[in-house]
């Protein structure tokens, strides 16, 4: 126990635990918090209540049973971390994946990516006090879960992506769900804007709390609206883009104060962006074409195919027994999730196992931040500071 | 060696063996990625001069990645993702490491985002990071035995 002298003059300092059970820590963080009074002076974050082994069980499946378990780990946005897998297997087989797939992942996503930044900012707002926000950011986002089952079965660990394009041809009348979303959603935002960004009590609590400076942030790794508030326009559907994201005519919002308010912005910007992205991917997609890469060794080949011709029989028994086994070699693949830099890391020894599947997960990075962003503030900015940095536990632990 | 003749007119090869030479111990590109293996001996001069030099500037860490390639030695391999944010420029480092005491020299002083890295690579591997300012176990519990990420570690855990 460190002793400190304080203005009052007393001398010991109290730590005082915050989680792992918490309704604010979202997800089971636990966090000690060293006081003086009610200032804090140190925070020491300890995580690790849900690791369950996620890298390791992937070396024991093939490369395509381990899509299912990338689902679990950004738990808000399932479909970002399907995709940053899928991409690092095809980039390490050298597999191009057909255009009209590419255009609905790139869809999809962006509906990920606002389904993330809707429970972002219902439960920040919460956290906060603001109550509402909460209900109405969750009644829009049944509408994109609405669309998740549609196209895929299920709403949250959808699976959807496969390596070479998508699981199943999406049906048609999905485009109009989507539409009705694209013409609805922009008067929503506005809704929560209405209620959040003039708001005295909203401004009061998030300016100046938190505030994170751009060489700090790059220092710590930060990166997604968390970095970009700090007034670094790193984007990485802008520096390195990935599934034709450099056919998409969209801006990335950047603000420069870098406290909890810059980043609200950021999120809320970001939300509308995602929205444009998604209105030119309707246009973009093509009515039919191919979903998945014509790879026949690597793509399972249609049922129909299976069930008539004998090399397809083969094929599909080849690649569901023994898995396909890419060429040997490691490869980098990182994508923009909802809450930055996600990236994927694989090994390959030429074997139908990955035999190191890394994920580079932005929360666990991000989360080294906090210990620089609460000292010197209250109890009650740093959950607006564990707030603000949008973390997912399960991508923290893994 | 896996080097080819267009890696020679990479700059940012260029500008390492313009510096140190030595440093450089293979070169592999794989998938448009650049891998510089270095020895643990040259790993944080170099990366002090990959951060402060003007030109190539990698200034951002994206991850620190352990492999454990039992039971070939060198045993453990570290990985270490750079990204310079003002050229857009991206490169990885590799260090390998013997299966006996694996302890290298930790890089928090030059990147301050390696330290959890660093933590969570000694949790799941057990190679020491020397000069790490709070090496402890982060992911499982403090009194944990065993690396479960080696390859002789069981999948189903300790049974």
């Amino acid at each position: 126990m460190t002793t400190v002298q304080t203005a009052t003059g007393l001398e010991q300092t109290m730590v005082l635990n915050m989680g792992p059970q918490h309704p604010s820590t979202h997800g089971v963080l636990r966090v000690l918090l060293e006081l003086d009074g009610e200032i804090i002076i140190k925070a020491d974050v300890d995580i690790g209540y849900l690791h369950t082994g996620i890298e390791k069980t992937a070396e024991a499946l093939t490369y395509s049973q381990a899509i299912t378990i990338t689902d679990r780990m950004d738990y808000l946005a399932p479909l970002s971390n399907n995709l940053v897998y899928c991409l690092a297997v095809e980039k390490l087989l050298g597999l191009e994946v057909p255009k009209r797939a590419q255009y609905i992942r790139v869809l999809l996503t962006e509906l990920t990516r606002i389904a993330s930044h809707l429970v972002w900012l219902g439960t920040h707002a919460i956290d906060l006090g603001a109550m509402s926000v909460f209900l109405y950011c969750f009644r829009e986002r049944e509408e994109i879960l609405k669309i998740f089952e549609l196209v895929s079965g299920q709403r949250m660990m959808t699976s959807y992506f496969r390596i070479g394009g998508l699981a199943l041809e999406p049906p048609a009348i999905w485009t109009d769900a989507v539409k009705k979303i694209v013409r609805t959603f922009p008067s929503c935002f506005d809704e929560y804007e209405e209620l959040l960004t003039k708001n005295r009590i909203w401004i009061g609590r998030t300016q100046g709390v938190g505030v994170l400076s751009a060489e700090d942030a790059i220092a710590m790794g930060v990166s997604g609206p968390s970095l970009r508030g700090s007034g670094v326009d790193y984007d990485v559907r802008k520096y390195f883009p990935y599934s034709s994201y450099d056919e998409f005519d969209f801006q990335v919002p950047v603000r420069s104060e870098g406290d909890c308010y810059a980043r609200y912005q950021c999120r809320v910007a970001e939300m509308r962006e995602s929205l444009k992205i998604v209105r030119q991917a309707l246009d973009k997609i093509p009515p039919e074409g191919p979903i998945k890469a014509d790879a026949p060794g690597i793509v399972p080949p249609q049922r129909e195919k299976m069930k008539t011709e004998m090399e397809a029989l083969i094929y599909h028994f080849k690649i569901f027994t023994e898995g396909f086994a890419p060429p040997p070699g490691e490869v980098y693949q990182r994508i923009e999730s909802p809450r930055g830099e996600l990236a994927c890391f694989l090994v390959s020894d030429g074997s139908p196992h990955p035999y190191r599947m890394k994920i580079r997960a932005p929360s666990f990075v991000n989360l080294q931040a906090l210990q620089k962003m609460v000292v010197g503030h209250l109890v009650a900015d740093a959950i607006a500071s564990i707030g603000t940095l949008d973390i997912v536990l399960g991508e923290i632990d893994r | 060696m896996t080097e080819t003749p267009d890696l020679e007119q990479n700059p940012n090869i260029a500008k390492i063996r313009a510096w140190r030479p030595e440093a450089i111990a293979d070169l592999i590109s794989f998938r448009g990625e650049l891998t510089v293996v270095v020895s643990r001996e040259n790993l944080r001069p170099l990366a002090e001069f990959l951060v402060s030099d003007r030109d190539l500037a990698f200034t951002y860490l994206s991850d620190v990645t352990g492999v454990d390639r039992f039971p070939i030695e060198p045993r453990f391999e570290l990985n270490y993702h750079l990204l310079s944010l003002s050229r857009r420029d991206t490169l990885r480092l590799r260090v390998r490491l013997p299966g006996e005491d694996p302890v290298i020299p930790s890089l928090v002083s030059v990147w301050p985002t390696a330290n959890w890295h660093e933590r969570e690579i000694f949790d799941l591997f057990g190679i020491r990071f020397e000069g790490h300012p709070d090496l402890r176990r982060m992911l499982l519990p403090d009194d944990w035995e065993g690396y479960p990420l080696r390859k002789d570690y069981p999948v189903e855990g300790p049974r």
